[in-house]
């Protein structure tokens, strides 16, 4: 167990060197990364001063173990246009991103799991076609699209909720449901699936032979050993809201990291796009991480194989 | 997988064709038909600015111009922005499907054949990919390259090939093992003939299932990447783009938000459904 769990940090460790390397190199794909340093009205004198003070006169490793130190302290960099910590502009703008993903997240885990119980148990009936035709096309919905729908129907038309903007429970309503509804999809897949897979095994048999009710059956039985699959998409889920938030942001004004990406891009404040990747790959790292940890304590049978199921 | 040439056996391959893959398959070929004949069937020039026709309603004619769905911002006909923005979807994605695939494809077979050092440096590679959310990753490499045709699909395929990789990679190890690639081997086949002729055909089925699915997600991601401006570039009409000079207008053209969403439903709508029948039909399981 602890071995697993030592290897799998030694891993997560890995994978985070190689997602920095990634990024230093990919901002080296034209060449000198000033030119995307610097806003588009720089001098001349401008740029050769910016230069300098990011190294880059230097050698490209001499510029890489200096981005790697930088990365060990958590220093991100310095905005050039706002003239702030990377780190304290994301820190003021992370708390909006996390309270919209939170909500998506209670969305898709909210409608997603019932449904998909529902469409295991319901195969015979009409109706759970219709609900499955429904969770294909929650799947095949962009969330741009459905974002600017809602804030068309409820926002303008009927005037239910507030258009756009943070602020109030009621301005977090629409940017969940437009991000949760493609979790959601995912959650009622995978939880029919686990449920399919779960009904057809001896025990279930061998319970309702003991006379266990289906109320019984579903909570005592089912839901137990189906919950792994569940944890595992959702370490997944998680860093699929926080980068999906990039685009639902822009279609709500909702000042989060997503908004803050693409007003740092139309800026061309590069140092802070940067900032948001590499805590995006951090993050996915993290809980992926965190879910494999999850697994051991959950599912004992993993614990002694040392391995995923 | 000869084409039979008799039009019996053609039309027999073609009705099980539609019976493995959906009655929405049609929405499909509807769609690349629309495409590909663009400038057949669409009724105006979709670059064509009108400023006497701006924000038409659907239906309303201006200066001679009926506009069936509306016009835009600058009095653009959108129904021909439309099916122009057709084109830019479907190639977009197919051509970094393609790339992805066969660079992704080539890559988890070799990793998952040759083992040893390749395996750990390709494999390695992947995982190192598939930390970075995938949108993110374009966003930052478009940012980098700059927004246009070419440099969508070059960001999208480098995004996307570690998926294919990982497949094909397991795929790979659980037919490696198998008599007749040992033999084939054994038998003196150099490496890139074992890969091409014994392996890849036997694994290509799987291949395919992840690529129709890609195929809706690149869809997406155009038209998110188009939403942002950081995709195909003005003028050219794109989904995505549209949908976000829709959003300004909101309170007042709501048509020029819903009609390009409708489409871009659809169309990965079907796509999905066709890879769900894909998936369904291929799997010995479920068969």
């Amino acid at each position: 167990m602890q071995l697993f769990i030592v290897k799998r940090i030694g891993q997560a460790l890995i994978a985070l060197f190689g997602v920095m390397t990634l990024v230093f190199f990919i901002q080296r794909l034209t060449g000198d990364p000033t030119y995307l340093l610097v806003p588009e009205n720089a001098t001349q004198a401008d740029i050769e001063a910016m230069r300098r003070t990011l190294g880059l006169d230097q050698p490209l490793l001499v510029q890489y173990g200096r981005f790697l130190w930088d990365m060990t302290h958590f220093d991100l960099g310095r905005s050039f246009v706002q003239n702030v910590k990377v780190t304290t502009i994301i820190a003021s703008r992370l708390p909006y991103t996390l309270q919209l993903a939170g909500g998506a997240l209670i969305v898709a885990l909210v409608i997603g799991l019932p449904v998909g119980l529902i469409l295991a148990l319901g195969r015979r009936f009409a109706v759970t076609r219709v609900l499955m035709g429904l969770v294909l096309a929650a799947q095949s919905m962009p969330t741009f699209w459905s974002g600017i729908m809602m804030i068309m129907v409820f926002g303008v038309w009927l005037g239910w909720l507030p258009p756009s903007g943070a602020g109030s429970l009621q301005h977090l309503i629409m940017p969940s449901i437009a991000l949760g509804l493609l979790s959601m999809a995912t959650y009622a897949r995978i939880a029919r699936s686990a449920v399919l897979d779960e009904l057809s095994k001896d025990y279930i048999r061998s319970a309702r032979a003991r006379g266990v009710g289906t109320g019984r059956l579903v909570t005592h039985h089912l839901l137990r050993n189906s919950v792994i699959p569940v944890i595992s998409v959702t370490a997944l889920e998680i860093s699929q809201l926080l980068a999906g938030a990039v685009i639902v942001e822009t279609v709500f004004a909702w000042p989060g990291l997503g908004q803050l990406t693409v007003e740092a891009i139309v800026s061309r404040d590069f140092v802070v796009v940067q900032g948001v990747v590499l805590l995006g790959a951090f993050v996915t790292i993290a809980v992926n991480f965190a879910a494999d940890v999850l697994y051991t304590v959950v599912d004992p049978r993993i614990r002694l194989g040392g391995s995923r199921p | 997988m000869t084409l039979a040439a008799t039009p019996h056996h053609v039309g027999s391959r073609i009705a099980k064709l539609y019976r493995i893959a959906g009655p929405f398959s049609l929405i499909l070929l509807g769609l690349v038909l629309i495409a590909i004949f663009a400038p057949l069937i669409a009724p105006n020039d979709p670059n064509s600015q009108n400023l006497m026709g701006r924000l038409k309603a659907p239906g309303t004619e201006a200066r001679g111009t009926l506009y069936l769905l509306g016009s835009d911002e600058l009095g653009r006909d959108l129904l021909s922005r439309i099916i122009y923005g057709a084109r830019v979807s479907l190639s977009v994605a197919l051509l970094s499907v393609v790339l992805s695939g066969v660079v992704g494809t080539t890559l988890g077979m070799a990793a998952g054949y040759l083992r040893g050092w390749t395996e750990t440096v390709i494999m390695r590679l992947v995982d190192i990919f598939l930390s970075i959310p995938a949108i993110l990753l374009a966003i930052i490499t478009v940012a980098v390259l700059g927004p246009g045709f070419v440099n969508v699909i070059l960001v999208l395929a480098l995004t996307r090939w570690p998926r294919y990789a990982r497949v094909a990679y397991g795929q790979t190890l659980s037919v490696a093992g198998m008599p007749y690639v040992r033999l084939a081997r054994a038998m003196g086949a150099s490496w890139p003939r074992v890969l091409l002729r014994h392996i890849l055909p036997n694994i290509i089925a799987a291949m395919a299932v992840i690529a129709t699915l890609e195929f809706g997600l690149m869809v997406l991601f155009e038209a998110g990447l188009s939403f942002l401006g950081l995709g195909v570039q003005p003028p050219t009409p794109s989904w995505g783009a549209t949908l976000s000079v829709g959003r300004n207008y909101v309170t007042s053209a709501w048509w020029i938000a819903t009609f390009p969403g409708v489409c871009l439903f659809l169309l990965v709508l079907s796509v999905n459904l066709i890879g769900d029948r894909l998936s369904e039909y291929l799997n010995p399981k479920t068969r």
